[in-house]
């Protein structure tokens, strides 16, 4: 899923003071999970915002609502007719739900409420951690299933580097060496001598190297 | 023992504090509440194991919103207790009573009676 970390209270006050009517929308999906822009999470930031302008003696009204998707159009769709009547909209969207909001609805102002920050797993509640930044080339069949672009401080691909120590990171000693996981998962699966390999050198065109990416298929496309 | 505890305490029962949830701590000052504080068992006797660690951490989140937005942190408070301690009990009331009262008045319910 897509893990997000609520922005600071104070720094969403910044951004909607002056305006009258609100609209906080969060999402069902990866925000959910992760706690930080579901049902809940909305709840809590539209009370503390109408406290705090309140307390401030300055008259708001928010609105809460929480879509189903805030990536596809139909969910979107769903506040069309309502939208008129907000001078703004806190999306507690990642951030590709926050800008396909300000597609569609050009005309108004939409801040994003969460820090969007990668794809990755709930290691447990409270912990999530990165797996993938989606490459566009998965190398995953070499790897033994672990994922040397998100998880080596270095993106090796042929590792480990020479700060490889007990099994952890040069840069920390909280952080698992991904090239010791790969070579322990490589024995493991009795497939040590596929480390022996050199890998190629990467088409990097695929990542953000070749420029913003997009997917076509036309054999789904209507 | 039927010791008296001050009579401004409204006690809202649960049948365990991790049923409490952020915001229902943010909706009873909304709804202009001068103080707010939860009565949990001791910690390492809940009945379901964590209810009681949840339910502080929701305070601690209470406490640090209610602060930021110029509520004050302080007037939402956890309180650890087994119910065999009424005295105890009676001494949290009256402590969180007298702490809430030098606080003062919750400062939404001034702005909502002045915005009526
Ligand atoms: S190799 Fe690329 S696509 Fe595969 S998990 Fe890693 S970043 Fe994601
Ligand atoms: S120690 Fe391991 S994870 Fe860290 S940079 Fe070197 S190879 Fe990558």
């Amino acid at each position: 899923m897509i893990v997000a970390n609520k922005k600071p209270i104070e720094e969403i006050i910044d951004m909607v003071k002056g305006y009258r009517k609100l609209l906080i929308l969060g999402c069902n999906e990866c925000v959910t999970v992760c706690e930080a822009g579901g049902k809940k999470e909305v709840a809590v930031l539209a009370s503390a915002l109408r406290m705090y302008f309140m307390n401030e003696g300055t008259k708001i009204e928010i609105d809460e609502v929480t879509l189903e998707r805030q990536c596809d159009h139909e969910y979107l769709e769903e506040i069309r007719n309502s939208m008129d009547q907000y001078d703004a909209v806190v999306s507690l969207a990642c951030g590709v739900g926050v800008q396909f909001m300000a597609e569609k609805y050009f005309g108004s102002p939409i801040y994003p409420g969460v820090n969007t920050c990668f794809m990755g797993v709930t290691e447990e509640r409270g912990v999530w951690s990165e797996r993938c930044q989606g490459c566009g080339q998965c190398i995953l069949d070499r790897t033994a299933g672990i994922c040397p672009i998100s998880r080596c401080a270095k993106r090796l691909l042929n590792g480990p580097c020479g700060g490889s120590t007990k099994g952890k990171c040069e840069i920390s000693k909280d952080l698992d060496c991904a090239w010791q996981i790969i070579i322990d998962r490589l024995k493991e699966l009795d497939r040590l001598d596929d480390y022996e390999e050199i890998a190629p050198i990467k088409d990097w065109s695929t990542e953000r190297a070749g420029g913003p990416r997009k997917v076509v298929r036309e054999d789904v496309r209507q | 023992m039927r010791l008296q505890y001050p009579s401004n305490i409204n006690i809202i029962k649960l049948p365990c504090t991790g049923k409490i949830d952020l915001i229902h701590l943010l909706r009873s000052f909304e709804k202009g509440a001068d103080g707010v504080y939860v009565v949990g068992c001791l910690e390492g006797a809940c009945q379901f194991t964590s209810g009681n660690i949840r339910a502080r951490k929701r305070v601690e989140q209470a406490q640090e919103i209610l602060e930021k937005i110029g509520v004050g942190g302080e007037r939402v408070q956890m309180f650890n207790l087994s119910s065999s301690e009424a005295p105890h009990f009676v001494q949290v009331a009256v402590e969180m009573t007298e702490k809430i009262r030098d606080m003062g008045p919750n400062p939404i319910k001034t702005a909502m009676q002045k915005a009526a």
